[in-house]
């Protein structure tokens, strides 16, 4: 029972970095269709710059955080312009093809900037929390409790703004909110710069639990994509669902089951889901 | 056909002109160049598997390093572990890979678009995991060590890397020819209707879930192949050797030389490593321009070097040849314009 | 007769598009399909073709039951349709969409294709011949060798339905097959479609344009609401008082 809640709170920290990457990925590929393979890669370079503005420049934790948010938005409006909007007309696979470049050009550039080596961001909140025998450290309460913070501020954004609700209606009718006035770029960049800065929240607060280094976007985009494919792609509540699904279950996969093939998980979950029913779980506009 | 013909002539030419220098190559370049040229061969051999795949089919499968790692392994096991000579493991290992793809075929081909991609990428990721966890069959990250050379064929020896060049060259002629035929087939033409459009070939009676299941047999058996080739000619292998990034590096080299097009595969694969060799001293830089260039090719030269040079030479033949007024069907498979 | 539906019925969702519809198509006649928009015509043939399966009753075609075939099979069992829209292989050109159409007939595998054995070079002759002879009929041999991309829209017409004809269809449907072409055209498409008519093939569609389909029809079915509600020669239909209703009263004009 011990291990159970020790691994349950590892779950939702995991899962809550999840969620924000997968959110990120949802949003772009609800209102584009694109599937930003890059977007983990944002998350690499999200860590970095909190990395660097902590170590070199001295800022202080969350200034440092919002740096590498302000970063990404500028990263992730650049992507949109320089490599996805010139393709939005392209096949599937041409947009998955240029997302590989930016990934490959992502990871690359910061192993001849930054070199290959792990590091990891300073940990402040290193205070840990005993409940009978239940260990938190600050750190992962605070990757919980922030993940929900920003996903709330998303949400409120989505609901409450008139941006914001275009973007949701043309999550939902791309060609409909085009109809309607919506301008359409600025929505896609906005996106983009949005779903940045999910990305530089998820590598701020994950950057001092785990390692910081050139390739770390790889696994987790993945991830994200089994996420997303599960909680249907596009769909903001299944990005958050699924993140702490997976999150959770990796997390009791590598304790109850085997650490190595705790990864394999969920490459064999949307496997077999795909197996069951081939257009997703939440699959919308059937023929 | 007579646009056809005359382009079959100049290719005709290319062909032989590219193997008169295959052949030709050990006399003149030192040892180093000689093994990355066979390595090249062998990565374009694969390439070929994922051309027919993308570039005919439409089907972009990221789960061909995990047929090549599959590949890599099985022959590396079936000759170190058991002692089975290269020329049984091989066919061994190239049909075991094609039937394997028939399998995860039967999965993956329900499913559309994005959602095709992202789990063959994901089945690949497994096959890597797998590869890379299973320490007791594959050493884990030790990998294999002390694959043994491929066997004596009758009289023929592959001691020497010279012969070792030529056995992958031999291979990779084999890929061509095979690759050549099927394109230029019925069942080519029919692959191609499938990326056009599936609904359209469905309606005129062609099944398509048959076809599909067909040509990634066929792209994995070549991929497969390739990985045992590989085993066989670097003699030690790590889960690297399956590592979704190596299907990125196919799908650049591919890129580069043009999809859908008999040429693009080795063309690309071989102007890729020759720019790796040029950047040199831009070694670090190596991923980054490749990156770069990739992002570039898709939206501004998406049907590549080969295909490129068959769009001017086309054009020059309409400028000057007015003769050949019946056009030219030599564009008929290569993919449309804009896009 | 060559195809029967009894019962015929759709739903998606809790909607109803077509309601128990029971009807014939007799061998070698041309039989068109019209009701106002939303009558269920599209939805009626795209059962008949395979595109969807019926939610109860049954289709035969030559007295072979059809409710659970698969698409490619509905052509292989003797069914070619066209496309509202037309539908061709757009990279290619016009002699390569009929080499494709003709796929069906041909049987030729891996093997063939890399041992170019006698049947690989026959079939493949077979096809090409046979593409031409469907080129002529459909008047568009002076285009062979034209991208798709850079024909005429009628010629694209004309093509699509070459490429249900290469086939040797029993039934060719056709799906408004003179949607956007002018008065001219329209009338060498009627031409082409009582040609068809004459080398023995029946013919059904849907189609809009009034005229045509009264000066080309051996027998009409009349639409609405998913439910059959009239049935006969042009004449009877013209006349009948449920039919101009159902086309007043639906507020549209054909």
């Amino acid at each position: 029972m011990d291990l159970f809640a020790q691994q349950l709170v590892n779950g939702l920290t995991l899962g809550s970095i999840y969620c924000l990457v997968a959110l990120g990925l949802t949003l772009i590929y609800g209102i584009m269709e694109v599937p930003n393979f890059a977007h983990g890669h944002l998350y690499m370079v999200g860590a970095y710059v909190t990395f660097f503005a902590m170590t070199l420049y001295g800022l202080n934790y969350w200034l440092s955080a919002l740096l590498a948010g302000v970063v990404l938005a500028v990263l992730g409006v650049l992507m949109e312009r320089i490599v996805f909007h010139p393709l939005r007309h392209a096949p599937a696979s041409n947009k998955f093809i240029a997302a590989v470049g930016a990934m490959m050009f992502l990871e690359a550039l910061a192993r001849v900037l930054w070199g290959s080596d792990f590091r990891s961001i300073p940990v402040i909140y290193d205070k840990v929390f005993t409940i009978g025998t239940l260990r938190i450290t600050e750190q992962r309460l605070i990757v919980i409790i922030a993940a929900i913070f920003l996903m709330i501020a998303l949400n409120l954004f989505l609901k409450k703004t008139i941006i914001g609700s275009s973007i949701e209606a043309m999550a939902q009718n791309r060609d409909g909110a085009s109809l309607v006035g919506i301008n359409v770029n600025n929505v896609a960049m906005l996106t983009f710069a949005i779903a940045s800065i999910l990305a530089a929240g998820a590598a701020a607060l994950a950057g001092p639990i785990f390692l910081v280094f050139p390739s770390m976007g790889a696994l987790i985009i993945m991830k994200a994509f089994v996420i997303i494919v599960i909680g249907g792609m596009g769909s903001i509540p299944g990005a958050v669902l699924g993140g702490y699904v997976l999150g959770i279950t990796e997390a009791m996969g590598a304790s109850y089951i085997s650490t190595d093939y705790k990864d394999v998980v969920a490459f064999l979950v949307l496997i077999l889901i795909l197996t069951i029913k081939p257009t997703g779980i939440f699959a919308k506009g059937v023929r | 056909m007579a646009g056809q013909k005359k382009w079959f002539k100049g290719s005709t030419l290319l062909v032989v002109l590219f193997l008169l220098a295959a052949l030709a190559l050990p006399q003149f370049v030192s040892r180093y160049y000689i093994q990355v040229i066979a390595m090249s061969f062998i990565f374009a051999i694969a390439v070929y598997g994922l051309n027919l795949m993308e570039g005919y089919l439409g089907l972009l499968s990221l789960a061909q390093a995990g047929f090549f790692g599959i590949g890599a392994y099985m022959s590396g096991l079936l000759t170190l572990k058991i002692h089975v000579s290269f020329w049984l493991a091989l066919p061994i290992t190239a049909l075991l890979t094609a039937v394997l793809a028939v399998l995860i075929g039967f999965i993956s081909f329900r499913t559309r678009g994005h959602y095709f991609v992202i789990l063959t990428l994901c089945i690949g990721v497994i096959i890597n995991l797998v590869i890379e966890k299973w320490e007791s069959l594959t050493g884990g990250v030790r990998g294999l060590i002390g694959i043994p050379k491929p066997s004596p064929l009758g009289p023929l020896t592959f001691n020497t890397l010279e012969s070792q060049y030529y056995l992958v060259l031999a291979f990779l002629i084999l890929t061509v020819f095979v690759m050549q035929r099927v394109v230029n087939s019925l069942v080519g033409r029919t692959f191609v209707s499938i990326r056009n459009s599936e609904e359209l070939a469905a309606t005129l009676g062609i099944n398509v879930m048959a076809n599909k299941l067909l040509a990634f047999a066929i792209a994995a058996f070549f991929t497969g192949m390739a990985g045992a080739l590989y085993a066989g000619f670097i003699r030690f292998i790590g889960p690297d050797v399956s590592n979704p990034n190596l299907t990125f590096e196919f799908l650049l080299y591919l890129l580069i030389g043009g999809q859908a097009t008999i040429a693009g595969p080795i063309v690309g694969t071989l102007v890729a490593s020759g720019l790796t060799e040029g950047l040199q001293f831009f070694q670090e830089y190596r991923m980054v321009i490749f990156g770069a260039l990739l992002m570039i090719m898709v939206k501004f030269f998406p049907w590549g070097i080969v295909g490129f040079s068959k769009m001017l030479w086309s054009k020059y033949q309409k400028h000057f040849m007015k003769k050949a007024s019946e056009g030219t069907a030599t564009m008929s498979t290569a993919k449309g314009g804009e896009i | 007769m060559i195809l029967e539906t009894k019962s015929l019925t759709k739903n998606f969702g809790g909607l109803t598009a077509l309601n128990h519809v029971d009807f014939q198509i007799l061998e070698g006649e041309i039989v068109a399909i019209i009701g106002p928009n939303g009558a269920g015509k599209s939805t009626f043939f795209n059962l008949i073709a395979g595109f969807y399966r019926p939610s109860s009753g049954s289709i035969a075609f030559m007295g072979k039951d059809m409710s659970n075939t698969k698409i490619h099979q509905f052509a292989r069992a003797g069914i070619a349709r066209t496309f509202q829209t037309t539908h061709l292989f757009s990279d290619g050109t016009v002699m390569d969409n009929l080499i494709v159409g003709y796929r069906l007939k041909t049987k030729m595998g891996f093997w063939d294709a890399v041992l170019h054995t006698p049947r690989a070079k026959r079939e493949e002759k077979e096809s090409r011949d046979k593409a031409q002879k469907v080129l002529e009929f459909v008047e568009l041999s002076g285009v062979a060798y034209e991208p798709v991309s850079s024909i005429s829209q009628e010629a694209a017409k004309r093509l699509a339905i070459g490429l249900g004809l290469i086939s040797e269809p029993r039934l060719l449907l056709l799906d408004e097959p003179a949607a956007g072409i002018n008065h001219d055209e329209t009338a060498g498409l009627a031409k082409l479609i009582k040609k068809i008519q004459g080398v023995g093939i029946t013919v059904c569609l849907i189609e809009h344009k009034m005229q045509m389909v009264m000066n080309l029809a051996d027998r009409i079915m009349v639409l609405n609401y998913g439910s059959k509600i009239a049935e006969g020669a042009p004449r009877e239909i013209n006349s009948n008082p449920q039919v101009i209703e159902a086309y007043l009263g639906g507020g549209e004009h054909a």
